[in-house]
């Protein structure tokens, strides 16, 4: 595995604060050299820092199987992290997987009613909670469908509604939008960006597009593979809310290509 | 019918919310009703009694024609006064063991998978019996059972939960392994225990297996009940004791009737099982 010598990125030096948030900002996230290696020896992440405050989306980009979605199970406590130490400030963490995951027996209300479900909350509650939640995504109407009648990205939707029915203060995000054709992408970006500054969640979310990261993240990381590790960090410095438009200009472009290099060089060199 | 209840449902939730997604059409699953349906087996049927009655009439010599009567003698006997009615109330005695046995195997059939579910080890010490049952020839075994329970009524319904219960088990089993990491770790996250993750999760994603199992033990009930009435006579045997009756007198056309019978009765089991499971999950899954 060779090092990657980069030069040192143009990385704006206008750090993206969302939010005007009083300092210090908690941090949510804390990972200190964390190190993962299963039984049989594989090392799946190596030192690996990373921090996530309150008011960021960081989005972690990398080639598949680079342990980006370790990153993931380890922050939910799905994993335990062999070395290192990874902190979680926090008990209230949604965490949307790759695909949907909804119960197939459940209609979209029952479904987002699940969490809750699950926490004892009244039906009272979990009502309410659901109802929210349903309207936050725009699934308003279609509560008695059943996940098969609904298309990819309203699966998508509902599955979001409910992780956020536990009001999260951090969101994790195991490439929910790969499956996705181009154009529902697109648009639930934009949805999942208004969610983030309207709920003033924390976000971390793997992608293995580069524009899909930029365009949503305040920190973009690049990993690489074999064992993962963070091979380069970039500040996004395009504000909050974003204007979808922002995609079409020359400084996104260049970010993303940017992104990309550093993508590049840390898989093959 | 419930399909169409979904479809207007859908466009209405369409106005209300405008969204820019559209909702992929509802799939028309086949349940095509009219000539396609019901069409093919009936044509086989007819091929099947014509090559019946050319047996019978014409390759057949006449001295021999108890070896096939022909399908409308068969038929006469459904209502020959002398017959008729201890044929029906052996059907009734078959029926009431078969769905006897058949309930405490569906029972103790998805109890026994579950109890397996729960930890690898109880799985380990208790699948390979599951197995023996399925590979033990149960005719070995039936004068055992006769010996242990007697010759009537429950010995029978012993036979036939022996040959019923090993679909349960494996079908259920199936089910309740079928379910996605995913899924399951999403229970997890919320520290779900495995009541709830059984409950919730894996019982109802067991649901559409677990009826397919029903579907095949309905049958096997039904086989049992009558490989039971073969071997204990005593009590009010059913229609196995029949056919064994009507053997030794070369009957043959009451043989035929008695045989029919017993398998119009299986299929109205085997029918009844794939409606119910399709009032059921017919809704998220397709059941075949």
């Amino acid at each position: 595995m060779a090092t990657t010598e980069r030069a040192p990125a143009i990385t704006s030096t206008t750090t993206a604060t969302p939010t005007p948030t009083p300092t210090p900002t908690p941090t949510l996230i804390d990972f200190e050299h964390v190190q993962l290696t299963y039984p049989n020896g594989t090392i799946a992440l190596s030192g690996v820092d990373l921090t996530v405050r309150r008011g960021e989306f960081v989005t972690v980009v990398g080639p598949s199987g680079c342990g980006k979605s370790t990153l993931l199970r380890i922050a939910s406590g799905l994993e335990t992290a062999s070395e290192g130490t990874a902190t979680v400030n926090t008990g209230r963490v949604g965490y949307v997987f790759q695909d949907p995951t909804l119960l197939p027996w459940r209609n979209v209300q029952a479904n987002v009613e699940l969490l809750a479900e699950l926490q004892w909350d009244t039906q009272a509650v979990r009502r309410e909670k659901a109802r929210r939640a349903i309207e936050l995504v725009g699934l308003s109407g279609f509560e008695k469908h059943l996940p098969r009648q609904l298309s990819g990205g309203m699966r998508m939707r509902a599955s979001l509604a409910r992780s956020l029915t536990l009001d999260p203060e951090l969101f994790l995000f195991d490439e929910p939008f790969g499956a996705l054709d181009e154009i529902t992408r697109e648009y639930l970006n934009d949805e999942l960006l208004k969610l983030f500054v309207e709920q003033q969640f924390a976000g971390l979310f793997i992608t293995h597009s580069v524009s899909e990261a930029v365009y949503l993240s305040t920190k973009v990381v690049v990993m690489s593979g074999r064992p993962g590790r963070i091979v380069d960090t970039f500040d996004v410095p395009f504000p909050m809310p974003r204007d979808p438009d922002i995609r079409y200009t020359g400084e996104f472009a260049a970010l993303v290509g940017e992104v990309s290099h550093a993508l590049r060089a840390g898989h093959g060199a | 019918m419930s399909t169409e209840g979904m479809i207007e449902h859908r466009e209405a939730g369409q106005e209300i919310a405008p969204t820019t997604v559209a909702p992929v059409p509802l799939r028309r699953r086949g349940r095509r009703g009219g000539i396609a349906s019901w069409g093919p087996p009936v044509a086989v049927a007819i091929l099947m009694i014509a090559g019946w009655y050319f047996v019978g009439s014409v390759l057949l010599d006449p001295s021999k024609s108890y070896l096939m009567p022909p399908p409308h003698a068969v038929l006469a006997v459904y209502f020959d006064p002398d017959v008729a009615p201890d044929m029906y109330e052996a059907l009734w005695n078959t029926a009431t063991v078969a769905l006897t046995g058949l309930l405490v195997a569906i029972v103790l059939g998805v109890v026994w998978a579950i109890a397996m579910n729960q930890a690898k080890w109880i799985e380990r010490s208790l699948y390979p019996y599951a197995v023996i049952l399925q590979t033990i020839p149960i005719l070995a075994l039936v004068p055992l059972i006769g010996f242990w329970f007697g010759f009537d009524f429950f010995a029978r319904v012993i036979v036939a939960i022996l040959i019923a219960l090993f679909p349960m088990v494996s079908n259920t089993l199936f089910g309740l392994q079928s379910i996605d990491a995913a899924q399951r770790e999403l229970f997890t996250l919320q520290r779900a225990n495995r009541w709830i993750v059984l409950k919730k999760l894996q019982f109802p994603a067991a649901l559409p297996a677990i009826f397919a199992g029903m579907r095949i033990s309905a049958g096997l009930a039904v086989v049992g009940a009558i490989v039971g009435d073969f071997f204990f006579q005593r009590g009010t045997p059913g229609i196995g004791a029949l056919i064994s009756k009507y053997t030794a007198r070369l009957e043959s056309d009451a043989l035929f009737a008695a045989i029919i019978l017993a398998s119009l009765f299986g299929v109205v089991v085997f029918w009844f099982f794939g409606w119910l499971g399709r009032r059921v999950v017919g809704k998220w899954y397709d059941f075949a």
